[in-house]
Order: C-alpha cells, then sequence, then structure tokens
C-alpha cells in the first residue's frame, strides 16, 4: 500500500483511523459497546445512540464544509437552528396542524438566514467570520422575539417524529443526515458544482479569469448551510419538544467547524469532502462517549477532548507527517548499521 | 564619481539562486560604489528582485560571494542585513501607518531614560533629522496622514539614519507624481554627496537618465553588463534589456494572411481612462498579433479590457462579425475567447488542483455546471493534452503547484485549448519558465496559428516577437505608437519604436 503516492487516498486515511481507534477504544473498556438489540421494529445500542446524537453536528459539518471550500465559515449556524426551532414552534403553538407549513416555515427560516449571510460574504464582499457574526449574535435574538422570550413547548406527534421517531430501524435523525448527505453529494460531485466551490476556494482571481461567478457560488453555499442549519434545528425542537431560543445549538457551530477541520479540510478553502466532515462530526460525538465510558471524572472532559483533537490534527500534518517518516529512515538506518 | 580604483562599498560575486522550479540568478556580478547612485534594471522576472533579496537577507544566496567593505557578509535576514548597514526601502512603505511619524524613525531602538522610552527625546530628534531632509511635518501625527512620497521620504531618513553605508531603493518612485519624484532625487542626490552607495531599482528610462551614474542590467536570470549611464544610449539600454540578438528559435516567418484574412476581432478606440488611451486592434483568423512595450506601456491593461475583466469606457468591439460588449471573462469565454494571464501564480493556476482538474475547469464553465463533463472525459481531455503539449508529469491527479513554471504554463493553455476558442490572448506566455520550455511554447503558438487560432501575444521578448508575429503593435505609455507589419517586424524597429521620445 503506497499511501504517500496517492494523495487522495492519503485525505481520508487519518480521519477514518482516528474514528477507528476511538471505537476501539470504547469496544475495550466497555465491551457491551458494539452491542445492538433489535426491538419494536427499531435498533437499540452505544453505536447507535452515538449516530443519533452526532446528528445535529453532522448537518451542520455538511454546511460547513462547502462554506469553509470557498474559504469562508459561518459562525451563524447554532443562532438559525434556534430560528429555525422557533419558527417550528410558532406555528405549532398558532395551531397549525399540517406538517408541510411547520416544516416548510423552518426551512424557510433557515433559507432566508443562509442568504442573507450569502448576500453579505458574497456581494458586500464582507469578511465571512464578520458577516456571520452579526446573525450569529442577532439570530438569538430573533428567535427570542419568535418565543416572546420563554421557552415554547409544544406537542405534535408529527413533528416529534422528526427527533424522536425511526425509520427501517434507524432513528429518523441518523435518517436525515443520510438523505442530506445523499443529496449534497450528488449535487456536489455529479455536476461541476463541487469543482466551482473548489477552484473559488482555491484561487478566487483565477477562477474569475476562468468565468467563474463566485458571488453566486458563496450566495449558495451559505444558503445550503443554512438549510443545514434549519434541518439540524428542528431535529434539536422536536426531540426536546420545546424551542430554547437561548439553548438551541448553543456553540455548535464550534463543533461543526471543528469537525471539518478534522475531516482535513483546509480554513483558506479548496478542497472539501463532506464524507470527511461527517466522520469528523462522529469523531467529536465518539470521543464525548469514550470519555463517560472511562470512566475519568467529568472534570477532565474538556481538556481530553481538546488533546485527542490536537493530536488528530497533529497527525494530518503534512510536515508533522514527514517529521515522523524522517524518524522512521533514522530508525531504519540505524538497524541497518546494527 | 566615485574613484573606480577604490573598492566598492558593496560587492556582489557569481550569485547563484535556484527555487525549486527555476534557476532564479544564474552567476551575478554587482558592484556598488560609495556615493554613486546605482540603477539595477530589467525586464519582469529578469531577477532584480531575486538579487535584492539576496542583498538584504531575504533569501540566502545558493553561491557567490557578498562583501561589505572586503569582508564576506551572510545575512540571514533584513535585520542582519540592517545591522550591517545595507537598508531598504520599498514600493510599499513597509512602517506602520498608525504609529506617529517620530515613532516610526525610532521603531525598535527609542532613546531611554530610566528604562521608560524618552518621548520628548524621540520627537525631538525626528523633527531635527526630518528637518535635515527639508522635510517640515508634524512628527507626532500619525504615518498614515502623510502621502506615500513622504512616507517614502520618511523611510529614506530612518534608513539613513540606522547607520546605512548602502541603501537599496526598490521602485520607489511608482506611486510618486512628478514634483514627488523630484524631491526624491534631491534627496538621492543628497545622501550620493554624503558618501552612500545607492543602487536604485525603477521602470522609468528617463529617471534612470536623470539621477543614476552607472546601470546594471539583468536579463533571463544573468548579467548582461554594466555600463556609464551617460555613455548609454537609451536604444542600447533597451537593447541590453530586452535582448537583441535573434536567439535560436529561428528566422522571422510569419503567417502571414492579412490580405484575405476575415476580421475575426476588430477593435476601435477602446479605451478606459487613465490606463488606456484609444486604441485600434484588428485580428485575422490565424493571425498572431504581436503586442510589445514595456512594462506598463499598457499591454495587460489591453488585454485584459478585451477579455472583459476590465469594463471598457469607450470604442467599439466586433467579434465574428457581432458588435459585442463583453461585461465579464464569462461573456468573452461565451464568445469565444480564452486568456492566459501574465501573473500565473496569482490569476492562472488553482493551486491545490490536479492538472486534470486546471484542465478542464474552462471547458466545463462555458459548457455549464449541469452538463458535467464525467470523469472518463476528463481524463480522457487531460491524457490528450499532456501528450500534446508534452507537459512533464507522470499523473494527471498531481496537484499543479507541484510542476515547474513551464509546465504550469502548458497546463493553462491547455485549459483554454480545451475550451475551443476561436481567439485565444496571452500575456507574457513566456516569463519566468526555463529555456527549453520557452521554445517549445513558441513552436506551439506557431502551430496554433497555422490550425486557424487566432492570436494576441503580449510579450517583452523582442525576439519571440519577431518569431511568430504577422503583425506587430507597439505601446508606449498607454498608447499605441506602431503598428508594424512585414519586413518591418525586426527587433531593430520594435525597438525604435519603444525607445522614441
Amino acid at each position: 500500500m503506497n499511501l504517500s503516492k496517492n494523495p487522495n487516498l492519503r485525505r481520508y486515511l487519518w480521519p477514518c483511523a482516528g474514528l477507528l481507534l476511538l471505537l476501539l477504544i470504547n469496544a475495550i473498556i466497555a465491551p457491551e459497546f458494539f452491542h445492538i438489540e433489535f426491538k419494536d421494529g427499531r435498533f437499540y445500542g452505544s453505536v447507535i445512540d452515538v449516530l443519533n446524537r452526532a446528528a445535529p453536528v453532522a448537518l451542520l459539518a455538511i454546511g460547513m464544509a462547502l462554506v469553509i471550500a470557498t474559504g469562508g465559515v459561518d459562525l451563524s449556524v447554532g443562532s438559525i437552528m434556534a430560528i429555525a426551532g422557533a419558527a417550528s414552534a410558532y406555528y405549532i403553538t398558532k395551531g397549525v396542524d399540517n406538517l408541510a407549513i411547520i416544516i416548510g416555515a423552518g426551512l424557510l427560516a433557515g433559507l432566508i438566514a443562509g442568504a442573507i449571510n450569502g448576500f453579505l460574504v458574497g456581494y458586500m464582499s464582507i469578511q465571512p467570520i464578520v458577516a456571520t457574526l452579526i446573525l450569529m449574535v442577532a439570530g438569538r435574538g430573533i428567535a427570542q422575539l419568535m418565543n416572546e422570550g420563554q421557552i415554547v413547548t409544544f406537542d405534535h406527534a408529527g413533528f416529534a417524529f422528526l427527533g424522536t421517531g425511526d425509520f427501517l430501524g434507524l432513528p429518523f435523525p441518523v435518517v436525515l443526515v443520510i438523505i442530506t448527505f445523499v443529496i449534497v453529494q450528488l449535487l456536489t460531485r455529479k455536476t461541476a458544482l463541487g469543482l466551482y466551490i473548489e477552484a473559488v476556494g482555491a484561487n478566487p482571481s483565477a477562477s474569475h479569469y476562468m468565468g467563474l461567478n463566485a458571488k453566486a457560488i458563496k450566495m449558495s453555499v451559505y444558503c445550503v448551510a443554512g438549510l443545514c442549519a434549519a434541518l439540524a434545528g428542528m431535529i434539536a425542537a422536536a426531540d426536546i419538544k420545546g424551542s430554547d431560543a437561548n439553548n438551541a445549538g448553543l456553540w455548535l457551530e464550534l463543533d461543526a467547524i471543528l469537525a471539518v477541520v478534522i475531516g482535513g479540510a483546509s480554513l483558506m478553502g479548496g478542497r472539501f469532502s463532506i464524507f470527511l466532515a461527517v466522520i469528523g462530526a462522529l469523531i467529536i460525538q465518539t470521543l464525548s462517549v469514550t470519555i463517560i465510558l472511562s470512566g475519568i471524572p467529568p472534570k477532565f472532559n474538556l481538556l481530553i477532548k481538546a488533546s485527542a483533537i490536537i493530536i488528530v490534527l497533529l497527525m494530518q500534518s503534512p510536515l508533522f507527517q514527514k517529521q515522523l517518516s524522517q524518524l522512521n529512515i533514522w530508525k531504519k538506518k540505524e538497524a541497518n548499521h546494527a | 564619481m566615485q574613484n573606480q580604483s577604490a573598492q566598492p562599498v558593496l560587492q556582489l560575486k557569481g550569485i547563484h539562486k535556484i527555487f525549486p522550479s527555476v534557476h532564479a540568478l544564474k552567476g551575478v556580478d554587482f558592484n556598488l560604489y560609495a556615493g554613486e547612485i546605482h540603477a539595477l534594471l530589467g525586464e519582469n522576472g529578469a531577477g532584480k528582485s531575486t538579487l535584492i533579496k539576496v542583498m538584504t537577507g531575504v533569501y540566502q544566496r545558493d553561491g557567490g560571494e557578498i562583501l561589505l567593505e572586503g569582508k564576506p557578509i551572510f545575512p540571514n535576514n533584513t535585520g542582519d542585513a540592517q545591522d550591517l548597514g545595507i537598508s531598504t526601502v520599498y514600493q510599499e512603505v513597509n512602517l506602520l501607518p498608525n504609529l506617529t511619524v517620530a515613532q516610526n524613525i525610532y521603531l525598535g531602538r527609542e532613546p531611554r531614560r530610566l528604562g521608560l522610552i524618552n518621548w520628548n527625546k524621540v520627537n525631538r530628534d525626528a523633527q531635527e533629522l526630518l528637518t535635515g531632509y527639508d522635510l517640515d511635518i508634524d512628527v507626532t501625527l500619525p504615518l498614515s496622514g502623510y502621502s506615500i512620497a513622504v512616507q517614502q521620504l520618511i523611510a529614506i531618513a530612518r534608513g539613513v539614519d540606522m547607520s546605512a553605508k548602502v541603501l537599496i531603493l526598490d521602485e520607489p518612485t511608482a506611486s510618486l507624481d512628478a514634483d514627488e519624484v523630484q524631491s526624491l532625487f534631491r534627496i538621492m542626490r543628497e545622501l550620493k554627496a554624503r558618501g552612500i552607495g545607492i543602487a536604485f531599482v525603477t521602470h522609468f528610462l528617463d529617471q534612470v537618465y536623470a539621477v543614476c551614474d552607472r546601470i546594471t542590467v539583468l536579463r533571463s536570470a544573468q548579467l548582461v553588463g554594466e555600463f556609464e549611464a551617460a555613455t548609454l544610449s537609451r536604444s542600447e539600454l533597451i537593447g541590453h534589456m530586452l535582448g537583441k540578438e535573434l536567439a535560436e528559435l529561428g528566422e522571422h516567418k510569419p503567417q502571414v494572411k492579412t490580405e484575405n484574412a476575415d476580421a475575426l476581432l476588430d477593435v476601435s478606440g477602446i479605451t478606459r481612462t487613465a490606463t488606456l488611451s484609444p486604441i485600434d486592434i484588428k485580428v485575422g483568423k490565424g493571425e498572431v498579433v504581436g503586442l510589445a512595450g514595456l512594462l506598463g506601456s499598457g499591454r495587460t491593461e489591453l488585454c485584459r479590457l478585451i477579455f472583459g475583466v476590465d469594463k471598457k469606457l469607450g470604442g467599439t468591439v466586433i467579434f465574428n462579425g457581432k458588435a459585442v460588449n463583453f461585461s465579464s471573462p464569462r461573456d468573452a469565454i461565451d464568445a469565444g475567447i480564452g486568456l492566459c494571464p501574465e501573473d500565473r501564480k496569482h490569476d492562472g493556476i488553482l493551486g491545490q488542483l490536479s492538472i486534470r482538474e486546471n484542465m478542464i475547469l474552462a471547458r466545463q464553465i462555458k459548457q455549464g455546471w449541469w452538463k458535467f463533463i464525467s470523469r472518463k472525459e476528463q481524463e480522457a481531455i487531460a491524457n490528450q493534452y499532456v501528450k500534446e503539449l508534452s507537459i512533464a508529469t507522470s499523473d494527471i491527479e498531481k496537484p499543479i503547484e507541484q510542476l515547474s513554471g513551464g509546465n504550469q504554463q502548458k497546463v493553462i493553455l491547455a485549459r483554454w485549448l480545451a475550451a475551443n476558442p476561436s481567439l485565444l490572448i496571452l500575456d507574457e506566455p513566456t516569463r519566468g519558465i526555463d529555456i527549453g520550455a520557452h521554445a517549445e511554447i513558441i513552436r506551439l503558438i506557431r502551430k496554433l496559428c497555422d490550425q486557424g487560432l487566432a492570436l494576441i501575444v503580449a510579450s517583452s521578448e523582442l525576439e519571440e516577437l519577431v518569431a511568430f508575429s504577422s503583425k506587430v503593435i507597439v505601446l508606449r505609455d498607454r498608447n499605441k505608437v506602431a503598428e508594424l507589419d512585414g519586413s518591418d517586424i525586426n527587433p531593430q524597429r520594435i525597438m525604435q519604436a519603444i525607445a522614441a521620445s
């Protein structure tokens, strides 16, 4: 296996190896980790749990991967989750029963939020971190206004299905991730859109000389990120049967950025893989479970999480890999001399 | 004038600098004497800036010697060079605009009293220093409040005050107006009288003759020679800069089809105030029109205007018999035009992306995003051009940034050929690439025009233009000054047109 010769394969190696390693550790410290039961038409087990809990961040990471590929970043996705949840809750509490309207309201809210981001970044040339900071702050305020300052609770079996239902034995949030993944993957890899996004991120000036419309491309990736965040926000709201403007999706934009970075993407833009972004989201969630299972006092959680992430990122750094391989050669030379 | 028998204050001997893809300096000498102003000239890519960066410690030399007052020196960074007495002032002032003038002058070497900075002394000394330069300004105001010209002078004052023996001015006049240039020259002459050696890089030949004693010319990473400004005529100088001798590229054999060629592109009076005076240009099918002129003469501006990168402010463009008005490159591409830009790294390659992706992108964009070129077709296209243009690579999946400059340029050419244009504009297609690839690209240009493609090629290399052009348009100071065809296309005629003043 000559991985060093094939950069495409190598990109997938470290994130996947990291995830497998974490899963392995989990299986060792908690032998029942991989145990899966089939009960009442649905799978139960720790692995299914990890998938289910990782779903919101995985959705955010799919959108974030596209945004980061254009050289941008979207800090507002956590707040967009709160807005979308509040929008759906608004219609439920107003007595609307039609699920299409309830979900449509959430998605539309996400789309509008994404379009605002895209407009500021693409057409107004405002730095992405600043442009999306606006909605990150204002978004929760908007959600609070929609909730009239309360935590709105509701009871709607159809909507609750988004967060707690199951389909073909899998939790419905996981199914939503899979559907979103497939749609975005088809859109970006079976049309030229993925290549356009990478081109704009890799060299905006050269893309312009080739006639690419960077503004429209940026607009569309922020819209996709907004839609993904809306889905995640509705899952979160459906899960607790309520809309909590202050806490829904809080800090999840950071987890999403982290997931994309763990997946090997450069914040400078260029190459992206939504598959690796999802792997990154799974690594973050699995790690949380590992810490709980290992019985380490909870006060160490954040430090351990940070250390593990540093290790994953180091393993992906070309400089670190080079130094590591030089270390190997050195050892081999020593062995030859011996 | 300096005493020729004395030893130079700064002497560079046989300097070599090798980058991964290009040999940027091939044994270059440079002698700077105390009390002289010495111009360092050459077209872009000749090696001027590399040489300066070697002198100032930005780059480490790969061969040769640098002697400062006879002693070998090894500056590792600009701080080292500064300590040794080599100060540099760049075109973009690299001071801190938000600090005061006085703070900038004494940055990092503030006079102290009891461990605290003595701000009174800083301000007093700075004021005194600048008065010595006839600069009457308030040193307690932020630097950003003053014009670039004043900032340049402040940077020079700072550099000289830090015990400069050698002052390097890297295109200091590029953003100055005529009066400001005059006051810069006055100070340069004053410093010269104080015995400082000044190396002066510029693109303006008038300025060279106004202020310089001697001239060193570089071309294609090599030293052309060292000349006395008083005895070197302007056309000789341009000859040295652009290269007189017809290289191994062979005889002038233009693909002349001018008589029966239908004008594919007919531009009249195209203009963009301030960057280009109204210009006419006509290109027929299978014709190569060369654009000659020094850097800054308007070559690149004309290319960008035709391709719709910049919006034209006047004039008409008729392409393929239809009046067109391109408002973006996309419009030009859809009409069947391609442009290989001058700055390959900044405007051309998509560094991280593969050779294959770099090649198919223009064609993909022309087709539209939903008509995806399948992976199989992409590979077929890439492999075809790798073979046709003999691009030296083992793998079309390699990131393009790993190729040499010449091969990168061929990939960019392939990108446009794959988009099937009827007119291709090449802006400095051979800049910064090695001789072998250079000759290949010229052969390629000839072949393309034999196949009926129309080309506009901007170049600062005369022998190159002579080798393939059926018509040469000469630009000077953003004006069209000559249009040559037939036997008039020879380096002497082009050079005369460029130099005439």
